[in-house]
């Protein structure tokens, strides 16, 4: 894939199509793929990867990126043209500027999760099947696919690219996924249960605001949360339920605009599972306010600015599910 | 769901009211003589599709007990459709506090109109004993804000 990548690229910046790319390269690790943008066949060679590592998301980069003089070539994995559709819809992107280049994953993993069961000194990555084999400086390991993807992948929406200009590859369906069970098994619980799973997730927080900077639909140029004044700004230093303010108004900002693409939880060093407060978002807005996924197309209204006169009372939250 | 035995607690209630409804009845209610507790301290605001959820979860960190926000009722919107707007909000966000475990009954949304004096005594005599018997709202409270 990482060849094909390529050459398509050195192509497009040949024939003038576009006159950078933005793709990803190596950091420190092994498993750091951050994305960087290319401007010559030669930068390419020397820098640009893709491979089972390589998980970010760069939709967010191309409203900056979009704004420079000259096209930029992308490559979106399915998951990330739905955040560039919703940026487009929000005008937060140029369309005209941007070449899109669609490409199939399969998932990623997650470098996090395979050094939790214990792997340290990773050189590399290979996956077979439903099994990786992992190269450390210690020896080989092998274990189980689904112990090393991420979990955004393994609950994957969508393997389906809702823009592009060319596809590498076959295209994909919608997937029926099951990423709402966990939702479901919290709301199950009584609320001192849910009081307690939260406050041991969200304590663990140190405020590093990496879920913000990340997401591709938190893209105020200036933040509530950088306001010095709101008292809120920092970690507490205090063990408790302090930074739930910054959790609820987080995902409350990108209800109705989060796409899921599970980057949030992906960057979290404290591996906090964000993605389960947005999902409640989505699920609780699919439920009231009719089926609903942001990104999906560029014309229709957000549910949160849009309503209905029959839309139900707040007292349905007094009315159903576990007290 | 743990319950306030005690009866001196006087919990502090915070009302959001729109001005061209339920701040008129609140008003209403006063040269009416018809009581409501002293606990409940209003804001008034242009619309409920005013009330940022950040003012809410501000109100409990600073010490609030309860959260009530009036408006006018749906289809009776001064600016034709804020209320709607403020329907759907608060929906979700009281959702999201009940699934981080945040008691309910700390949260209400009531649709009071500039006649209804009695109606606006009714709900805050309601909505103080409702909250006074939950008792001091720790769970969304924040040691960084809070007053000396
Ligand atoms: S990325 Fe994790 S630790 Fe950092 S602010 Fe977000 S939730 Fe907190
Ligand atoms: S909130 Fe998380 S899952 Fe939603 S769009 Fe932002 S980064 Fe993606």
């Amino acid at each position: 894939m990482q060849e094909a990548m390529i050459s398509k690229a050195k192509a497009l910046l040949a024939d003038g199509t576009v006159t950078r790319v933005i793709g990803w390269k190596r950091g420190e690790f092994v498993y750091d793929v951050t994305p960087a943008v290319f401007e010559s066949a030669q930068e390419l060679d020397e820098g640009f990867v893709y491979d089972d590592f390589t998980a970010a998301n760069v939709s967010k980069y191309l409203i900056k990126e979009s704004r420079k003089e000259g096209k930029i070539l992308c490559f979106l994995k399915p998951c990330d043209t739905y955040s560039f559709n919703q940026l487009i819809k929000e005008h937060r992107i140029i369309r005209e500027n941007v070449y899109i280049v669609g490409i199939p994953s399969d998932g990623k993993l997650d470098a996090e999760k395979i050094k939790s069961k214990g792997i340290t000194g990773i050189l590399s990555a290979q996956r077979d099947g439903d099994t990786v084999k992992v190269e450390t400086l210690y020896g080989i390991e092998t274990l189980p696919l689904a112990d090393a993807m991420l979990e955004k992948c393994l609950s994957c929406k969508s393997k389906k690219h809702v823009i592009y200009d060319e596809l590498i590859g076959e295209d994909g369906e919608v997937i029926d996924s099951d990423r709402f069970d966990m939702v479901e098994k919290l709301e199950n619980m009584t609320a001192e249960e849910r009081f307690e799973f939260w406050r041991s997730e969200l304590s663990k927080c140190i405020r590093c605001n990496a879920c913000r900077n990340v997401c591709p639909a938190c893209s105020c140029e200036k933040c509530v949360f950088d306001n010095p004044q709101s008292g809120v700004e920092n970690k507490a230093p205090a063990d408790s339920f302090e930074e739930n303010m910054f959790h609820i108004i987080r995902a409350f900002h990108v209800a109705g605009r989060c796409t899921d693409c599970g980057e949030c939880s992906r960057v979290c060093p404290q591996n906090i599972p964000l993605h389960l407060l947005n999902r409640k978002f989505i699920k609780d807005i699919n439920s009231l306010y009719g089926e609903y996924q942001a990104g999906e197309d560029t014309t229709s209204r957000s549910p949160l600015t849009n309503y209905d006169t029959e839309d139900c009372e707040p007292k349905i939250v007094h009315e159903r599910g576990v007290e | 769901m743990q319950v306030n035995d005690n009866k001196d607690f006087q919990p502090t209630i915070v009302a959001f009211c729109c001005n061209w409804c339920s701040y008129a009845g609140a008003d209403l209610s006063g040269t009416n003589r018809l009581n409501y507790p002293t606990n409940v301290k209003i804001i008034r605001v242009p619309c409920s599709c005013r009330v940022n959820p950040m003012f809410i979860l501000r109100a409990f960190q600073r010490g609030a007990d309860g959260v009530i926000i009036c408006g006018c009722h749906p289809g009776d919107c001064h600016y034709t459709s804020g209320n709607y707007y403020a329907r759907r909000r608060m929906t979700l966000l009281f959702s999201m506090l009940d699934y981080l475990g945040i008691e309910r009954d700390r949260t209400r949304v009531e649709w009071v109109s500039a006649a209804e004096g009695q109606k606006f005594a009714k709900t805050m005599n309601e909505f103080t004993e409702a909250v006074r018997k939950l008792g001091p709202n720790r769970r969304l409270e924040d040691l960084r804000c809070r007053k000396q």
